[in-house]
């Protein structure tokens, strides 16, 4: 693993509400090419630790290295000081926050747990639309129809990547007239659209069917073969996550109580007793 | 976008925009003033005022999802910017009557007495676009701190800062600049816009708004229809959505908020000069009401339809419902009934019917285009139907 190039680095991150803790002293790694999953019993702080990443909320304190590059810094600033209950303080001086589209443009791109499309727009537009930040028109040139090529360009590339996820079909129906399974799949196509070295899928197949989480993880296996991309997810469904994880982190209130590859947290004593539970009934 | 049907589609389209433009001018010499079809052309020209304030309107609250209430305010820094830099300089001293003017220059003068006629247009546009450029600046300057903030709150603020901006151009210390509270005129008019051709003179009266209107509403549908209309749209729809897929909140709602300013400010010009005056106490929070409510009888996000409901607005306003107020309605008589004030008591039934009936206003979030195809769709099901 230590020869592949590291992609994501997570430095010590602490987020943290008032007094709750939602995530607390975070060190994650993630190479170049792997498949990572962040797991955990609700409220862990999955999704606060993806909303860290990329840019939603500024951690309290902590750092996040993308491709070798410091994109997220911060130390307890004001009230927070006094609040504040983690470790490391101190250790951080610099402030660094980005707001989301600067993440997004460096190369990461997510998905949501409840799914966020635009409702009003066709499926077409929706992946179009992301092709938006790599624009090289202003609003002059694009208004009077000087971006001809470049939006024909756009508009070839969107109907290859829907050709691809295997929506090219339904390309012209609203966004939210898809079935569910579907509307995942444009969420993913749409990530994809902004051309990203890390996807970060948020519960990609929260409310599948077994039916349809079994075709998710084998489109999520295509797409880094494809696309030769990073991909860090958040799952409960274990099926999916032993299947397709090259290494796991587990989360439990907030702090990572064991990371390894898949074998390893399947017999990992603290992870059964804080996630997989006591009975088999919690793995679905 | 580069396939054949849409070249055709906005082949047919620009066809029949300049068609339209062609029966203007040829209403606007056929019909008298003394006529009782002139109230037409006054529908037109303020018609084509509220247009223009409605469908720029909506690029800001019906494509990009700002609850922004201040145009009224963007609208009267447009029109008295177009009237100071087109009062010739002879007027210039009876117009500001109290105080001394600072700014005594004037385009289309000076355009015209260089150039002749094609230099007073010249002069006039120059003027129009400066007009845009005070609103869209000032736009610029507010939105820095009022972009923040989300719905609601922004609406209050942007109803706020039109109401400063009114207060401030009534100010007398600034008397030099804007004449105070009192009006300005003697600018260049709509009705001053005529083409002598041998012995027969063309009157452009109608002509120029309607064509102001026209050029500013095909900038702002070309807008809407390129990839940063439809960041607008993204931003509308899911703001979170828009933001992970890479769109810069601030920088997109700030170029939506000065492009519609700007056009609000083209707007107020063409109202001061279809009215022939620019007074700040008519740009009340009022006229923002007025604005709002011709976007959404016309439907939220539909560009034509901000266009029949400012049309059909201005018409029963002005025209149709006039005899509700002056004693004869469709030709029933009944001075004690018809009196002033009523003619309003009607029109607020008649928009109550239209929201109950039509929620999401005449024509929703489509367009003309689509809303025709789908008539031909029910009437091609139908006849199927119908032969079974």
């Amino acid at each position: 693993m230590s020869e592949k190039k590291n992609i994501l680095r997570v430095e010590n991150v602490t987020m943290q509400f008032g007094g709750v803790v939602a995530v607390d002293n975070l060190n994650m790694e993630i190479n170049e090419g792997e498949i990572v999953a962040l797991i955990g019993p609700n409220g862990a702080g999955k999704t606060t630790a993806f909303n860290v990443i990329t840019g939603v909320y500024a951690p309290s304190n902590g750092r996040v290295w993308f491709d070798g590059e410091c994109i997220v810094e911060n130390h307890p600033q004001g009230k927070m000081k006094k609040l504040y209950k983690g470790e490391h303080n101190g250790e951080y001086t610099h402030v660094k926050e980005p707001t989301p589209d600067r993440i997004t443009a460096l190369g990461m791109a997510r998905t949501f747990q409840n799914i966020r499309l635009w409702k009003s727009m066709t499926v077409f537009d929706n992946v179009l639309i992301a092709k938006h930040m790599r624009r090289s028109s202003n609003v002059f040139s694009a208004t009077f129809r000087g971006n001809l090529k470049e939006e024909a360009a756009q508009r070839r590339e969107v109907a290859e990547l829907l050709e691809l996820v295997g929506l090219s079909d339904v390309k012209d129906e609203l966004s939210t007239s898809l079935p569910y399974g579907k509307q995942r799949r444009l969420e993913i196509a749409r990530a994809l659209a902004t051309h990203p070295k890390l996807l970060l899928l948020d519960e990609p197949a929260a409310g599948m069917n077994p039916q349809e989480t079994l075709e998710l993880t084998e489109f999520i296996g295509q797409i880094r073969e494809k696309f030769q991309i990073t991909i860090l997810l958040i799952e409960h469904h274990m099926d999916l996550v032993m299947d397709i994880s090259d290494r796991i982190y587990v989360l439990d209130f907030g702090k990572l109580i064991a990371h390894g590859v898949p074998e390893e947290i399947q017999n990992n004593e603290r992870v059964i007793d804080a996630y997989l539970g006591v009975s088999d009934d919690a793995e679905d | 976008m580069l396939n054949k049907k849409d070249n055709k589609k906005s082949f047919i389209s620009f066809v029949l925009v300049a068609l339209f433009l062609v029966l203007v001018i040829v209403l606007d010499q056929v019909i008298k003033p003394t006529d009782k079809m002139s109230m037409l052309l006054t529908v037109l020209q303020k018609g084509s005022v509220y247009a223009l304030a409605a469908v720029s309107m909506n690029l800001l609250n019906g494509f990009t999802g700002l609850f922004s209430l201040g145009h009224a305010g963007f609208m009267l820094v447009g029109a008295y910017t177009y009237a100071i830099f087109s009062i010739p300089a002879a007027a210039r001293d009876t117009v500001y009557q109290y105080y001394d003017a600072v700014i005594r220059i004037s385009f289309p003068e000076v355009f015209g007495n260089a150039m002749g006629g094609f230099g007073t247009v010249l002069g006039v546009t120059l003027s129009v676009i400066m007009a845009g450029l005070a609103a869209a600046l000032l736009a610029f300057l507010i939105g820095l701190p009022v972009l923040r903030l989300k719905s609601d709150y922004l609406a209050i603020a942007t109803l706020g800062f039109a109401e400063i901006i009114r207060a401030v151009f009534q100010w007398s210390k600034l008397g030099p600049v804007t004449n105070g509270s009192n009006l300005l005129k003697s600018f260049t008019r709509t009705s001053s816009f005529r083409l002598t051709i041998g012995d027969t003179t063309i009157t452009l009266a109608t002509f120029v708004p309607v064509l102001i209107a026209t050029i500013s509403i095909i900038v702002i549908v070309l807008l809407v229809n390129s990839t940063y209309g439809r960041a607008f749209k993204a931003i509308r729809d899911d703001e979170v959505a828009a933001e992970a897929m890479g769109i810069g909140l601030a920088k997109h709602k700030m170029i939506s908020f000065v492009i519609s300013s700007f056009f609000a400010g083209v707007s107020g010009a063409t109202m001061a000069m279809v009215l022939s005056i620019a007074q700040a106490s008519n740009f009340k929070a009022a006229m923002t009401y007025e604005i709002l409510l011709m976007v959404v009888l016309g439907g939220i996000g539909s560009i034509t339809g901000s266009i029949i409901g400012s049309l059909l607005f201005v018409a029963s306003s002005e025209w149709w419902l006039r005899g509700l107020d002056s004693g004869t309605f469709l030709g029933i008589n009944a001075p004690t009934i018809f009196r002033n004030g009523f003619r309003l008591v009607v029109f607020s039934v008649i928009i109550m019917i239209v929201v109950l009936f039509f929620r999401k206003g005449i024509m929703g979030d489509r367009e003309l285009p689509e809303v025709i195809a789908g008539w031909k769709r029910k009437i091609a099901k139908k006849k199927e139907v119908a032969s079974k």
